[in-house]
């Protein structure tokens, strides 16, 4: 195939992707939506006013950053989860593999479509949690490059959990087991000054404790762990989680038989 | 001319040691309208996968008009337009969305693919229901629904696997129509069926696979001058007295007004009508037992096993 005709391809992915997610947004976009309000509501306004501050800011401006970022990371995981365990359970991936489209450019096409999901929730959140406090960005550069990581990340992670999921409760066991238990002793609702050493460098094991506090750092100004330790970590998860991605789809493992 | 299709000492050997495919070769020349025929599990599907890369071979080698998929695949793949024998598209999405897309990953800007859409759609009588989301379609608009978007890149090599599988009889001749139309204008045409008058009326070779070995390889005129004996039915305008009896000929009455008759190769019908004439017996109709090309499947297969 041509550039141009890669292009193509790539293009008619992406707006599989979006319009799946679009038509669907009762599901997809709205959920997140009414939760995080939720979450401003209850941790920020309600519990949050008798914590007082945290890290020198009010804790519903500390909490913020985490929560945008949990939308972030749970949608460009599950878009990508669903959309492709779908089309392996309806066949219609089939569509995709009889095509001469590479491998790269399929991988591509679903990674662009569960970080456009990503980010676009993560506007909705960013929209709703200004009706409950102040955002001044402390670094634009460091919110944009952590949120493209961060979604590319797990929007792969969901990727391979579609590749080898065998039915539907496959695809919430990782979200339900591993990422959401991840994600609230990430350090969404507290600072890891608060733990005990011991836990808090078992917490430095939790990838999302650097997605994080490293958006927070964008945000805010303030961070628990250093900024290139956490951009170098996530940089090395991408790279092995988009080269197994591709051994995957390469191998054909659970996509041909 | 390079041939459409060659495929030498294919194998095929699943994860369970199962193996589908014994090292079969097989050639299809540019322009024809090929069956590939034979009984459940027999290794069609496997091999047919293989061609268009669902199916990893074992060993061996596929060529799709001179390109070797293990070298260019991509290449290869343009060639090739696949109609698989279950529905393999999204539910939810609406025809026109899954035919501009298929050729969108063909490479095709999306101008030319909705112009190809229409085309494809409207030929095969779905351009009504394009917006229509495809759950809502019957079964055979979703056969046609696969052949347009198997067509929507133009492949030079058509592969149909069961296409007229749970199509009522008025639609699948409207769809042969459309295979022997497309095949005149240049497609080459890979069938699998297990409609073998669909086989014998549409198709100029064959070959008939079974237990993952090619047990005949030859042109459908070849294979059917090969039948021996065919069996015959009458219907009788009056009712048939208790024995009838045709000089050199097997005769057995089925009911007051069936007879059914076996001809054998050099024998003529004509000798048939004769004394049945000269019995008194009139005759309303005459049809095949059964399909010529069936009574030589059957024979093949058993004769495999």
């Amino acid at each position: 195939m041509s550039l141009q005709e890669q292009w193509v391809a790539l293009v008619t992915i992406l707006r599989k992707e979006v319009k799946r997610y679009l038509r669907i947004w009762t599901q997809t976009l709205l959920p997140s939506a009414i939760t995080m309000s939720l979450y401003f509501v209850i941790f920020g306004s309600l519990i949050g006013s008798r914590i007082g501050d945290m890290g020198g800011f009010t804790y519903m401006q500390f909490v913020v950053p985490g929560l945008i970022m949990m939308a972030i990371v749970t949608n460009s995981y599950s878009n990508v989860v669903s959309s492709f365990f779908g089309s392996k359970f309806n066949h219609s991936v089939e569509e995709l593999l009889v095509s001469p489209t590479p491998n790269y450019i399929i991988l591509l096409g679903y990674v662009i479509g569960g970080v456009s999901r990503g980010l676009l929730v993560a506007v909705i959140v960013t929209l709703v949690s200004l009706f409950f406090t102040d955002l001044h960005i402390h670094s634009f550069t460091v919110v944009v490059v952590i949120v493209l990581m961060t979604s590319i990340l797990f929007a792969l992670a969901g990727f391979i959990n579609a590749v080898y999921a065998n039915n539907f409760d496959d695809i919430s066991i990782i979200p339900t087991f591993v990422l959401t238990p991840l994600i609230y002793l990430g350090g969404v609702f507290y600072s890891m000054d608060l733990l005990p050493d011991f836990w808090a460098t078992v917490s430095k094991l939790n990838p999302l404790v650097y997605v994080v506090n490293a958006f927070r750092y964008g945000v805010l100004g303030v961070s628990d762990v250093s900024l290139t330790v956490a951009f170098g970590m996530i940089a090395v998860f991408t790279v092995v989680a988009w080269c197994y991605s591709m051994h995957l789809l390469n191998t054909g493992k659970r996509l041909r038989q | 001319m390079i041939p459409a299709l060659t495929i030498e000492n294919l194998t095929k050997q699943y994860a369970g040691g199962f193996q589908a495919l014994k090292g079969i070769s097989l050639e299809v020349q540019h322009g024809d309208f090929f069956a590939l025929l034979g009984p459940n599990g027999a290794g069609k599907s496997t091999t047919i996968g293989v061609i268009c890369s669902l199916v990893s071979k074992t060993a061996g080698k596929v060529a799709v008009y001179g390109t070797d998929i293990d070298e260019d695949f991509a290449a290869a793949k343009k060639n090739i337009g696949i109609v698989p024998q279950e529905f393999n598209f999204n539910m939810f999405e609406q025809p026109f969305d899954i035919v501009v897309n298929q050729a969108g990953y063909y490479g095709m800007p999306k101008t030319l693919a909705s112009q190809r859409a229409e085309q494809y759609l409207r030929e095969l009588g779905l351009w009504e229901k394009r917006h229509v989301p495809s759950r809502m379609l019957s079964g055979g608009m979703k056969r046609r629904l696969m052949i347009a978007r198997a067509l929507v890149h133009n492949p030079r090599l058509l592969i149909l696997d069961e296409p007229t599988a749970g199509v009522d009889i008025e639609m699948r001749r409207s769809m042969w129509d459309f295979l022997q139309k497309l095949n005149r204008e240049g497609t080459t045409i890979i069938l699998t069926t297990h409609y073998l008058e669909e086989a014998e009326a549409l198709c100029r070779n064959i070959a008939i696979i079974n237990h993952g070995e090619i047990v005949e390889n030859s042109s459908m005129r070849d294979l059917l001058r090969r039948l021996h004996r065919e069996v015959f039915i009458f219907d009788a305008v009056d009712d048939l007295p208790d024995a009838v009896a045709i000089p050199d000929f097997g005769v057995r009455r089925i009911d007051e007004r069936t007879l059914e008759v076996e001809v054998e190769k050099g024998q003529h019908i004509n000798e048939v009508f004769a004394a049945l004439s000269q019995s008194g017996i009139r005759i309303s109709s005459m049809r095949n037992r059964a399909n010529r090309l069936e009574e030589m499947f059957v024979r093949l297969v058993e004769g495999a096993k």
